[in-house]
């Protein structure tokens, strides 16, 4: 078990630089996830970590020791990789074992080890099978138990559910945290899916372009969201962020309208600053349909007609249009609404984000 | 993939195109074969009726096995092609797998380079290679032999490894640098295995021309303790009389061995394709 250390972490392909100078410090057993947009340069930083990249500048540690010119081998971590890539001419007995194989351990070592990774997987029954022979999901426990076997310091994840279905994916996502659970190591996950990011994590490193965002808990990142990118990036439906003005205590918006400006920001901003204004689903709603988590003197009506509605079973979003924009808005307890319909509209301000439109920097003091 | 159309006319052409196909392929070697079994006269009589109690003859045979070193000669051929096999399958698949995997300075010029040779008949550049091979001591050995068929062999090994190589997963090369795997071990290991079918491919399009040749057998180890079975077959081929007999019996022995070795990498390209489902 073990911490990583990023320093100044940078990657360049020839003048191309991918990765800018990122730190990071990981805390031992800790589950870190890094998301980003494709491009974003989490992969790479992941490769870098395992050693399958060069590093162009800075300095990673793991355990306290700078790996840089070590090979993979000498890392002591294991990663499972989105294509599964298991050895497609082993039984998934000798794919579990061959590190070991070549590590030269004992063949009665192996033998309990492998015994042992397949019964936290429930891969028993399947151990003379070869992975042509197996399920997709199969083949990700199998990935798995290739990892565990050589209880490393490190596990690295590289997109592993992405090759999978949706129902496999949301199971898989829980036996993943099981088996943090259980064999309580150092784990960095890479993945596009921020809810993947979110019900994993016990930190979540969000990535854009190269650079760090922001690294916090999942409920951080969704509750105080450092900048415009990560507001948008974490949440589904994504935050409402409008441009908006800052007028006498009030935001305007570009085609007149304007709601009043959130208590919480009023010392932070000055008149005239042109701002983005954020407001989450959730706190928009059609007023009696949804949850005010503030005070009430936080909350802002509004009649705004309907443009479309999206009925989800237990909660409908409902897209309504505010100063020319569609809105959404999630909709509990739902009613039937149809297009047109003009409906009263809770903006409960007391949850609203500003961030500037220069920097795209929180507002938040 | 389109599912093949089932109508019985198309399927009565396409077999009959395969069959005729086949006729014209394998008529010449029927007729060496059915031959090489008739006494003399029957040969010239009635070249392609097959040997009855009358016509049948062994003489031939006889004349082969005891005239001649005839065992040495196929043990030439043998060691030769074989020889030339083993080294134009190491050495062309570690170039391929080098040329696939890392990217260095001139890549795509060294895959050219290496390619080369496919473009340009090798028997071209004779006169220079024997004066090589002279000039080293190398003429009427087998090793003259094997070089050069390695060199032969060598391009088109290169270029098709490389394609073939191109396409195993470097997740899955990865996957062996995370296990520990040496990039030795990785190529003997992991990417070798999956390119079995690839490498019998290779093996079968290099040996045939290296076991048929007469070239160079002729030119660089003539002598009669390096004598390749081709080489060994002209001995009946005399300028006036010609032994049939024998040069048709010889044939038909020099056959078998690379019928063998046919068989055996021809079984692991199918072995190969049905554990390729693997992925």
């Amino acid at each position: 078990m073990a911490t990583v250390s990023l320093k100044k972490l940078v990657k360049r392909y020839d003048n191309l630089e991918i990765v800018h100078g990122i730190d990071l410090d990981v805390a031992d057993r800790e589950f870190i996830a890094l998301v980003g947009p494709s491009g974003c340069g989490k992969s790479t930083t992941l490769r870098m970590i395992a050693g399958l990249e060069d590093i162009s500048d800075g300095a990673i540690e793991i355990g306290g020791r700078t790996v840089n010119d070590l090979p993979p081998r000498a890392r002591n971590i294991s990663m499972v990789f989105q294509s599964y890539a298991l050895y497609p001419h082993m039984t998934v007995r000798e794919n579990m074992g061959f590190s070991l194989k070549i590590a030269n351990e004992p063949k009665a070592e192996i033998e309990r080890r492998v015994n042992e990774a397949a019964a936290i997987l429930d891969l028993n029954h399947l151990l003379e099978r070869r992975p042509s022979q197996l399920s997709g999901g199969q083949r990700q426990r199998v990935a798995m138990g290739r990892a565990i076997v050589r209880q490393p310091d490190v596990f690295l994840f590289d997109e592993p559910l992405s090759n999978l279905d949706a129902k496999l994916r949301t199971q898989m996502r829980t036996e993943i945290k099981k088996l943090h659970a259980k064999v309580q190591s150092t784990v960095i996950y890479v993945t596009h899916d921020q809810v993947e990011a979110m019900t994993l994590a016990d930190r979540i490193v969000i990535m854009r372009d190269g650079h760090i965002e922001q690294v916090g808990t999942p409920d951080e990142v969704f509750r105080r969201p450092a900048t415009r990118f990560v507001a948008g990036f974490i949440g589904s439906p994504p935050m409402n962020l409008q441009e908006a003005t800052v007028d006498d205590g009030k935001l305007r918006f570009a085609n007149g309208s304007s709601l009043p400006l959130p208590r919480q920001f009023q010392p932070n901003v000055a008149a005239g600053q042109k701002v983005v204004f954020g407001l989450r689903p959730d706190d928009l709603y059609p007023t009696g349909h949804g949850i005010n988590s503030g005070d009430d003197a936080d909350v802002h009506g509004a009649e705004l007609p309907v443009s479309i509605t999206e009925p989800l079973g237990n909660e409908t979003l409902v897209f309504a249009e505010f100063d020319g924009h569609d809105w959404v808005s999630r909709m509990l307890n739902p009613k039937p609404l149809k297009t047109g319909d003009r409906i009263g509209m809770s903006f409960d301000l007391s949850q609203a984000h500003l961030f500037s439109a220069e920097t795209g920097r929180t507002l938040r003091g | 993939m389109a599912k093949a159309t089932n109508s019985l006319p198309r399927t009565i052409a396409a077999h009959a195109i395969l069959l005729l196909y086949t006729v014209i392929a394998l008529a010449p070697v029927v007729v060496i074969v059915i031959n090489s079994f008739k006494s003399r006269n029957a040969i010239f009589r009635t070249p392609l009726a097959p040997p009855t109690a009358e016509t049948f003859d062994l003489i031939g045979y006889q004349t082969v096995l005891g005239q001649g070193d005839f065992l040495l000669y196929f043990q030439n051929s043998f060691i030769v092609t074989v020889g030339s096999l083993f080294l134009v399958l190491l050495f062309g698949a570690m170039a391929a797998f080098a040329l696939a995997e890392y990217r260095f300075k001139g890549n795509t010029l060294m895959g050219l380079y290496l390619a080369l040779g496919i473009m340009i008949p090798i028997r071209l550049g004779t006169v220079a290679i024997l004066q090589l091979m002279v000039a080293s001591g190398l003429v009427n050995t087998l090793t003259a032999l094997i070089l050069v068929y390695t060199a032969q062999g060598l391009p088109l090994c290169i270029f098709i490894l490389s394609e073939f190589m191109k396409q195993v997963s470097d997740d899955l090369k990865d996957a062996g640098r995370i296990d520990g795997l040496s990039e030795y071990r990785i190529f003997f290991r992991l990417v070798l295995p999956l390119v079995r079918p690839a490498m019998a491919t290779v093996a079968v399009f290099t040996m045939i021309p290296i076991w048929n040749d007469l070239w160079f057998p002729l030119i660089l180890a003539p002598s009669e303790s390096t004598k390749t079975i081709t080489l060994g077959a002209q001995l009946f081929i005399g300028q006036y009389v010609t032994n049939w007999n024998a040069v048709l019996a010889a044939l038909s022995l020099a056959i078998l061995p690379v019928l063998i070795l046919y068989v055996i990498f021809s079984r692991q390209l199918i072995r190969g394709i049905t554990s390729g489902a693997v992925k």
